[in-house]
């Protein structure tokens, strides 16, 4: 019995670690913040979720299995909500390959406007369509191209 | 469990160095916020895996730490780059003296 | 009631919260662990006061339940699918950012949905419209236009899980009321992009 939970403890261990190096390999090839949050977040998360479970089995009776399951709700919580901060920055950054967007039905000069039929796109940078000489100062959609 | 100990080691090793690319390419700070990110994910992983199989309870207290240590970097990193977005009236951060996002810029990646 | 009792009252669940944590940090139960954590739990919540959250959750354990095996088996989906297109040649070129306009008008059921969007169906919550209850999403593996209406069928059916499992009666009914029918989006003179942060600095207007 005990050699048998150890195996899965041992398989939970492997597949974590493999999760997380799948994280990492796609912070690298990834093409830009946005999809690089991606692997910072579900595989990364799911990596440390498991190898917490390897941990826990193979911990199983000690005290610490409480402090493994602490680990485990804080990964939960904090992660989507780091990724949520820092994506929201990097979308405001234009930190976003648009020529591999599939869909953009957003442009970056504001929230919640669906993009004009003649908008561009691609590589193209949206907000092209410049006013310099708008007064600024709470306008946030006249900008340098 | 010292083949799975060494695989398991291996792995993550390679994750972090992975993320350490990363981390030193940039372009942009938010990949390196996330590069930082993962990095200290993974060291925590990698405590638990030490914890669970040489069964030392010792290093648990430490992986609580380092879990939330890479959270509170994130949100303050983007806290910080969002407070300078405020000041800025194009939205961007451009005219506040943030750098031309490095996705529009052709930088090699 | 005085004022003051009614406030206690009103912060028991996040008292309650940080004294599980408290006594799940020390491993061990014992009485004495627990009145440390609650006197811990009382300096943290008087000492740095957040504001507070005027809707109340409903509990349903059922759906709770079916939420929690729901959500752990769309991670681990989501993950191997982040995973693979990290892998395999050519991953990654393919995303999407889209909008889609949710049903719930809750602050704290909103904050839950985005919470978990961002953890399961392959996509990123990247910005929350508040009035109008609309979210900017980035996904990730998008093959298609058909795998994308499927996932935008995703984020509702999601949101509509987690209402079911903590929302009051009326936000349940919310679920059935139909997307605004002037579309998505108010007139190009409305909310810039920079009014969303000062949101998120407690600057809403």
């Amino acid at each position: 019995m005990s050699g048998l939970l150890d195996a899965v403890a041992a398989v939970l261990l492997l597949l974590g670690a493999l999760l997380c190096l799948t994280a990492g390999l796609g912070l690298v090839r990834f093409h830009d913040v946005l999809s690089r949050m991606h692997a910072g977040t579900k595989p990364q998360v799911m990596g440390v979720l498991l190898i917490l479970a390897g941990a826990a089995i193979r911990l199983r009776g000690s005290s610490v299995v409480w402090m493994l399951l602490l680990v485990a709700v804080f990964q939960l919580l904090t992660a989507p909500l780091a990724a949520h901060l820092v994506s929201r920055i990097a979308y405001r950054r234009r930190h976003v390959r648009r020529d591999l967007l599939l869909v953009a039905e957003i442009g970056f000069e504001g929230f919640g406007q669906p993009l004009p039929a003649d908008a561009p796109q691609g590589d193209e940078p949206a907000e092209a369509v410049t006013d310099t000489s708008a007064p600024s100062g709470g306008s946030s959609r006249a900008r340098e191209g | 469990m010292t083949a799975v100990s060494v695989v398991a080691y291996v792995l993550l090793t390679a994750a972090v160095l992975l993320a350490l690319v990363r981390l030193v390419r940039g372009p942009s700070l938010l990949d390196r916020v996330v590069a930082a990110d993962t990095i200290l994910a993974v060291v925590a992983a990698a405590l638990v895996v030490v914890a669970a199989l040489e069964r030392n309870t010792v290093i648990v207290p430490v992986v609580v730490v380092v879990s939330l240590l890479g959270f509170l970097g994130a949100v303050g990193v983007a806290r910080y780059v969002g407070g300078m977005l405020i000041r800025s009236t194009t939205g961007d951060g451009v005219d506040v003296g943030l750098p031309e996002p490095a996705e529009e810029r052709g930088v090699p990646r | 009631m005085s004022e003051r009792i009614r406030r206690l009252v009103h912060e028991l669940p996040v008292l309650g919260y940080l004294v599980v944590v408290w006594v799940l940090l020390w491993g061990t139960w014992s009485w004495a662990n627990l009145l440390a954590g609650a006197a811990v739990a009382l300096v943290v919540t008087h000492a740095l006061p957040l504001p507070q959250v005027e809707q109340h959750a409903r509990f349903r354990p059922w759906a709770v339940l079916r939420l929690t095996v729901v959500f752990l088996g769309e991670l681990a989906r989501s993950s191997a699918e982040v995973a693979w297109e990290a892998v395999r040649p050519g991953g990654g070129r393919s995303t999407a950012l889209i909008v889609v306009q949710l049903r719930t008008d809750s602050d704290l059921l909103l904050s839950l949905v985005v919470e978990a969007l961002t953890l399961t169906p392959g996509s990123i919550v990247l910005d929350l419209d508040r009035e109008d209850r609309i979210i900017a999403v980035h996904m990730l593996p998008v093959r298609n236009h058909d795998d994308l209406e499927r996932r935008r069928r995703g984020v509702l059916q999601f949101e509509d899980r987690i209402v079911r499992a903590f929302g009051r009666a009326d936000d349940i009914a919310a679920l059935d009321r139909l997307p605004d029918p002037a579309g998505i989006g108010r007139p190009p003179d409305a909310t810039g992009g920079a009014d969303a942060i000062d949101e998120q600095r407690g600057g809403r207007r």
